[in-house]
């Protein structure tokens, strides 16, 4: 019986008796749902385009971040050194279509799937080379990011807002609100929305294949980098941050993999869900549980919505 | 979009030529040494048994497949190999034999793509939909609904083509084809799988298209019938080689063929 009141009664007192600490508690999820939806939505936008889960996108928010940082530590201006960090994204982008989306064309997702861990290699292969393995830190200054934080007062408390944390929600707005556009509002987005459905029907209208997926994969590119900028204001910038870009894959569960607004909700339960579930209910298992939660979520939707919230419904005529 | 001229100039000067065409996949040889010509505004029937050639021959036509030898004749100009971009833009479209449509779209989206190499419009200002963005979407949009009433679609125009029943689907692809405005449509088996009444929809809608837009039709197809009554002259494949070629009356009486068609006779 206690088992079942520390479970399911002590929690929501808790919350009840400090609501300002549960407003805390929620917008630190909010937050870190916010980078875990940019992150997934790299995943989406190649997904959608070309049908390949690019196992490379957590990978590319490290590079792009690494790219910067390293640049500015080797006398680039900050702002300089974000101009040419695009247009690394965009030669990447280039050299992945070139390198490995063309000569692959038309071969089973598995094997597009296999060569996106190949580019993930190559490119901390690279990142180590170039820039070091060591972790660095975000230049926020030389940017003039926002530091600091807000202190509101509020439910007989306080709730503490870091200024970053703002940041990165308005900026993730705005690039959702701008692809969402791109996607259903211009050719390019009818273009690409074609090419996800059927290549050589796209092909015969005149699409280039090629053209789009550049146009994809540098989108995600641009997303990976202010991923990687805000994550890396945050803690640092490391390969260790591969690792958190893991959890893209059970928001991509649960948002589904083919829908903008659901990589941006699921991120967004995620985040909250781990956070409320770490400070209510971790003590009662020591803690932790924010490294399994969200896992545990993605195998419940498996088990009953495999499609996620947001996605196509699969049907597999037979 | 011309309109034809009296009944019988319709067929004018070849526009489309294969000469010497070979294609082969590893060790299996899909066509060889296959030449032939399409006039401009013909209905041209290409046919043959299962296995001919004739999808790989359509294929080779729009830059699917490259061959590894012989020339594809495309208004004067010599192409050693298609790109199946640079076919759309010179105005070959064409339907598949396994339809490939967005399933993810509604009809008129579908179609709208068609529209995608004509439209020139600046991409930010389609996303700001500024008044020139939104003239040309009108005016594509204009184009779109006149092929839908051509096709007699108007009544599914919003529904996505996945919903759709097959015979509408093959119609929603020709209209997707159409919108490009092409001059020359290849047509993989419009009729596969019809029933009878689809069949002379379908029958009606191509020679509707040859004579209203005047477009080159070249089409694979299995119904004899239907082959004998709408084109203007037949190619037939066998084993990747060129066995006859000819008006339909003439192809029909042909020995090679019935040979073909039927094995060796009795």
């Amino acid at each position: 019986m206690h088992v079942l009141y520390l479970i399911f009664v002590d929690p929501f007192m808790q919350m009840a008796h400090a609501p300002d600490l549960l407003v805390q508690t929620l917008w630190d999820g909010l937050v870190s749902g916010v980078l875990y939806a940019l992150i997934a939505l790299g995943f989406v936008l190649i997904f959608k385009a070309s049908g390949v889960f690019n196992f490379a996108q957590g990978i590319m928010v490290v590079f792009a971040a690494l790219t910067l940082v390293g640049l500015n530590e080797h006398g680039v201006p900050a702002y300089l050194a974000l101009a040419i960090t695009v247009v690394v994204m965009l030669v990447l982008a280039v050299a992945v279509e070139r390198a490995i989306l063309r000569p692959l064309v038309d071969q089973p997702e598995i094997i597009l799937f296999m060569a996106t861990f190949g580019l993930t290699y190559i490119l901390i292969g690279m990142g180590e080379l170039i820039f070091g393995g060591d972790p660095k830190v975000m230049i926020s200054d030389q940017l003039r990011l926002p530091s600091g934080s807000y202190r509101i007062n509020m439910l007989g408390g306080f709730v503490q807002l870091q200024k970053i944390d703002i940041a990165a929600a308005i900026i993730a707005s705005i690039m959702v609100a701008g692809l969402g556009i791109l996607f259903n509002r211009t050719r390019i987005g009818r273009a690409l929305r074609a090419v996800a459905d059927s290549h050589r029907a796209a092909l015969s209208v005149g699409i280039s294949l090629e053209q789009i997926w550049v146009i994809v994969w540098f989108a995600a590119g641009i997303v990976a980098l202010a991923t990687g900028i805000m994550w890396g204001a945050r803690s640092n910038v490391s390969f260790a941050l591969e690792i958190v870009a893991l959890k893209a894959l059970p928001v991509l569960i649960l948002g589904g993999f083919t829908s903008i607004p659901g990589a941006i909700v699921g991120g967004l339960i995620i985040g909250v869900g781990e956070k409320l579930g770490e400070f209510y209910w971790g003590p009662l298992v020591g803690g932790g549980i924010e490294s399994w939660f969200a896992y545990v979520i993605a195998l419940v939707f498996l088990l009953f919505r495999p499609q996620g919230l947001f996605g196509e419904r699969i049907i597999e005529r037979l | 979009m011309s309109e034809t001229e009296a009944h019988g100039a319709r067929i004018g000067a070849p526009i489309l030529a294969v000469e010497g065409v070979s294609l082969t996949f590893g060790g299996v040889r899909a066509l060889s040494e296959v030449s032939f010509d399409v006039r401009e505004r013909e209905v041209r029937a290409i046919i043959g048994p299962n296995g001919a050639g004739k999808s790989s021959m359509l294929n080779v036509l729009n830059g699917f497949y490259q061959p590894q030898r012989g020339v594809i004749r495309f208004r004067g100009r010599e192409f050693h190999g298609m790109r199946p971009r640079a076919a759309a833009e010179m105005g070959i479209g064409r339907t598949f034999q396994n339809i490939a449509l967005f399933r993810g779209m509604s009809v008129l989206d579908n179609i709208m793509v068609g529209r995608n190499m004509k439209m020139r419009g600046n991409v930010l200002q389609e996303a700001l939909w500024l008044p020139a963005a939104r003239r040309e979407e009108i005016e594509h949009r204009h184009a779109v609904e006149e092929i839908i009433d051509f096709l007699e679609i108007q009544h599914v125009r919003r529904t996505p083509v996945g919903r759709l029943p097959y015979g509408l689907q093959k119609r929603v692809e020709l209209a997707r084809a159409l919108a490009m405005e092409p001059s020359v449509l290849l047509l993989d088996e419009p009729m596969a799988g019809m029933n009878l009444e689809e069949k002379q929809d379908m029958c009606r809608f191509i020679l509707d298209v040859n004579d209203h837009y005047g477009t080159t039709i070249v089409l694979i197809e299995h119904d004899m019938g239907v082959v004998m009554d709408i084109s203007d002259r037949v190619v037939v494949l066998d084993y990747g080689r060129l066995i006859a070629d000819g008006a339909p009356d003439v192809v029909r009486g042909d020995q090679a063929v019935i040979d073909a068609y039927l094995g060796v006779a009795h």
